[in-house]
């Protein structure tokens, strides 16, 4: 091996391990900062040493003795100083526990727990958004802060300071390194939920920037989303999201043209989807259906893709059903983005004016002005009615809300396309 | 980015029809499962029956013509596949070696097309297909 493959190596052998490694070394120094302090001077230890010796065996048992050694030392010198009993008491417990059970596959089932602690950590409310999105992405993911910031197009240094500020948060509120007890479960659950949603619909939907679809988010957050569905097999919301982002996320080809330019759900070619990923979807639905009870908000979501990736041609989608489903989620959770979208339905199921009557219900909603899909779908149903002055300015005016280059292009292009 | 992690047992080759490999290796195989399922990067895995049972097509001249296996020419053939979702070419030879894998198997790594690799006229051919395909299904009246 070349130094250069070596050091490819070693990268895929943190993309890899590090969520197990911090995970498990959190748990013993219970703070995830110091947890991902150790876990980086055992990658650092790794880069030094491995190009010479060559990739260890077991390079996750290395890199978790490595970092445990590290901790040692830590805490063999910060013992010089003066120390409150209790902390030397709470040291010299976490000196033992350094001390035995080295990291190997046995503990296969223990790093599970650890992994799901570390994912309710990262995910805490006590943080902001986007210090959880970026946290989890460092802690969970093992993206470096570098492919973060290029991720979500903003300078390194606003990421490293994000991390650096989650992590402060979680020592200063003092938040366990443990899974929610079950009163608190279903609401730190949706947090963790929240996050991984929106580090998906930040690839599947770029709010910022040149480019549409930014693939690799969505490959991370999907690949965050399977890791919870094995971490929390019992929890239908987990493969309710799983679902809704694998559907999702098979449309992603068909979704850009040639150019890059956005292609609508309703245009798109089929044949393009990726069916692997549909069976995935689908077969995750069926998961969070057979867990019983009424689904939940990602499932009913992931139900409602399920409808449209059923469909053969954009012709035979079943809109009666859909609108059923957008029923149900605006009673579950309510808000005026659902209504638009069962207005949506609506219309495709009993005609433009329908959803008109609905859409302009909504003109008046705050949280709505500046969205720039309410003028675009309003703009819609007003062409479909042949009402193109209205529907031109309607488009004009979406054109100028959205943030997204590609999408300003398509809008354009449908005001030109009203005459 | 997709690859597929191919498995090449040599002697899978010559192996009589029902060929099974034995329950132990089974057992270490779907450990190694799991750890790419619980890693959140498994897409996909099917393994294959032996050639034996299977039947090659080939189309010298333009004309298919059809072989029956066991391939007495075939040196290497394929045994299953997994479909994996990684980072990097990196990763995806990172967790090929950790498979529990016997000493007369190979995995090949390769890495799956996207759309986006194609050149701008395969791309073209490949988006029209489906339209060209409708066309022919309506020619066909249905």
């Amino acid at each position: 091996m070349t130094p250069s493959d070596t050091h490819r190596a070693i990268d895929a052998v943190w993309r890899i391990e590090s969520a197990r490694v911090i995970a498990g070394l959190a748990r013993i120094v219970r703070d995830v900062g110091l947890a991902e302090e150790l876990a980086q001077d055992a990658l650092v230890a790794a880069l030094e040493q491995w190009p010479e010796s060559g990739v260890p065996d077991n390079p996750g048992a290395w890199l978790m003795t490595t970092a445990k050694h590290r901790a040692i030392d830590r805490l063999r010198r910060s013992k010089m100083l003066e120390r409150k009993h209790e902390e030397l008491g709470r040291e010299l417990e976490i000196q033992q526990e350094l001390a035995v059970a080295d990291f190997d596959t046995a503990l296969d089932d223990d790093i599970g727990d650890d992994l799901l602690r570390l994912v309710f950590t990262a995910c805490h409310p006590v943080l902001s958004s986007e210090g959880r999105v970026a946290l989890t992405l460092r802690l969970l993911g093992g993206l470096t802060t570098e492919e973060i910031a290029r991720a979500f197009l903003v300078p390194e240094p606003t990421v490293a300071q994000r991390i650096v500020r989650a992590k402060r948060t979680l020592a200063a509120a003092r938040v366990p390194f443990e899974v929610p007890r079950a009163n608190e479960l279903a609401a730190r659950l949706s947090s963790v939920l929240e996050v991984i949603y929106l580090i998906f619909n930040e690839g599947y939907s770029a709010t910022a920037g040149e480019d549409w679809i930014r693939p690799a988010l969505c490959e991370d957050a999907l690949r965050l989303g399977r890791i919870l569905a094995e971490l929390a097999p019992k929890e239908p919301e987990v493969h309710g999201l799983v679902g809704l982002m694998e559907i999702q996320a098979s449309r992603a080809g068909a979704r850009i043209g040639p150019s890059g330019e956005p292609i609508l759900l309703l245009d798109q070619n089929r044949a393009r989807s990726d069916q692997l990923l549909i069976r995935r979807g689908l077969a995750a639905l069926e998961r969070a259906e057979a867990l019983g009870g009424a689904l939940g908000p990602y499932a009913l979501q992931a139900a409602i893709a399920a409808c449209h990736a059923r469909a053969r041609t954009a012709a035979e989608t079943d809109w009666v059903r859909i609108g059923a489903l957008y029923d149900a989620l605006a009673q579950l959770a309510p808000s005026p983005v659902v209504e638009l979208n069962r207005a949506v339905a609506l219309a495709m199921a009993f005609g433009p004016a329908v959803g008109l009557e609905l859409v302009d219900g909504l003109k008046s909603e705050r949280s709505l002005e500046g969205y720039h899909l309410l003028p675009s779908v309003r703009g819609d149903l007003l062409a479909k009615l042949g009402r193109f002055d209205e529907a031109r300015a309607e488009f004009e005016h979406a054109a100028s809300l959205t943030r997204n280059a590609r999408e300003r292009e398509l809008l354009l292009e449908r005001a030109r396309a009203c005459g | 980015m997709r690859f597929m992690m191919l498995m090449i047992p040599k002697g899978y080759e010559k192996a009589a029809p029902g060929a099974m490999p034995d329950a132990k290796a089974v057992a270490a195989m779907m450990k190694y499962n799991e750890s790419l399922q619980k890693a959140g990067v498994l897409l996909a895995l099917d393994g294959l029956h032996p050639p034996s049972t299977g039947a090659r097509v080939s189309f010298l001249g333009g004309k298919p013509k059809v072989t029956d296996g066991p391939f007495a020419e075939a040196k290497e053939v394929l045994g299953g596949y997994w479909m994996i979702q990684v980072k990097s070419k990196a990763e995806a030879i990172e967790w090929a070696s950790r498979c529990p894998a016997s000493d007369n198997e190979v995995i090949e790594i390769r890495q799956v097309q996207e759309f986006e690799d194609f050149t701008p006229e395969v791309q073209r051919a490949a988006a029209d297909e489906p339209a060209l395909r409708e066309r022919l299904e309506q020619r066909k009246g249905r």
